[in-house]
């Protein structure tokens, strides 16, 4: 009896307390997992079922957290979770997975700028530019060399920053491939 | 333009639009994140049936069969007609 109460106090606090953290973060998350996806930022429910994955699972691991800052955990799934689907040699197990991986190239594209980098290439831009992940950090989440990181931001920030006309059908081609 | 203006060029361009959160959002991840938690409490408590019936069958067989009981020798003819 007392045991039950004891758990239904730990469910109260731990509801409290995630909910202080989704209220702070998700946006911010959101965002993230949006660019990464390469969605328009009203029309993203791949971003969406990510992020709810993520925070799931943050939520599922609330009591074993051990002082770890939830957002970083929770960014780090998101990221392992996108990686997953989104690597040439990974992912294979699930192949429906990977057919999210491309817009058809008529769908209204928000961020055309975006979709016409690689996954790959969203994934360091986000956490190197956008979250502000230090390039070791990016590497050791990635299992990429930090030259590797450097070179892929560099190479990804001057796509970006190229005027995208012209240029994105060829890139487009060149990921379905 | 140097790399690090480019950078901050780029970055401005990412912070543009951020997408509007849905209400539904926290509800889901705490529905998700609960339906986890109550499986690995099953799975948890399943090992632990598992475990205990292990051991019971182990200590209901040793009691039984004794195999630390040295077994009566078959090879020798046992000595009789003295």
């Amino acid at each position: 009896m007392r045991e039950r109460q004891a758990s239904e106090a730990a469910e109260a606090r731990r509801a409290r307390e995630f909910e202080a953290f989704v209220a702070g973060a998700a946006g911010r998350l959101l965002h993230a997992a949006t660019l990464l996806t390469a969605e328009p930022p009203d029309d993203n429910p791949r971003a969406r079922r990510l992020l709810t994955l993520s925070l799931a699972s943050t939520y599922a691991s609330w009591d074993r957290l051990h002082g770890e800052d939830p957002y970083d955990r929770t960014r780090r799934h998101l990221v392992l979770r996108f990686a997953d689907g989104a690597w040439p040699w990974y992912g294979r197990r699930r192949p429906g997975r990977r057919s999210v991986r491309f817009r058809p190239p008529d769908a209204p594209a928000a961020p055309a700028a975006l979709s016409a980098l690689t996954p790959r290439q969203r994934l360091v831009v986000v956490l190197r530019l956008f979250e502000g992940v230090a390039e070791e950090q990016t590497a050791a989440l990635l299992g990429l060399p930090a030259d590797r990181v450097r070179a892929l931001c560099a190479r990804a920030t001057a796509d970006l920053l190229r005027p995208p006309r012209g240029r994105a059908p060829a890139a487009v081609g060149a990921a379905r491939s | 333009m140097n790399r690090r203006e480019r950078e901050t060029v780029a970055r401005r361009l990412l912070e543009r639009t951020p997408p509007p959160v849905p209400p539904e959002l926290y509800g889901d991840a705490v529905r998700l994140g609960g339906r986890m938690l109550r499986r690995r409490a099953a799975v948890r408590r399943l090992l632990w049936l598992v475990l205990l019936a292990a051991v019971v069958a182990f200590v209901l067989w040793a009691s039984a069969a004794r195999p630390w009981v040295q077994p009566p020798s078959d090879t020798t003819p046992p000595l009789t007609g003295w």
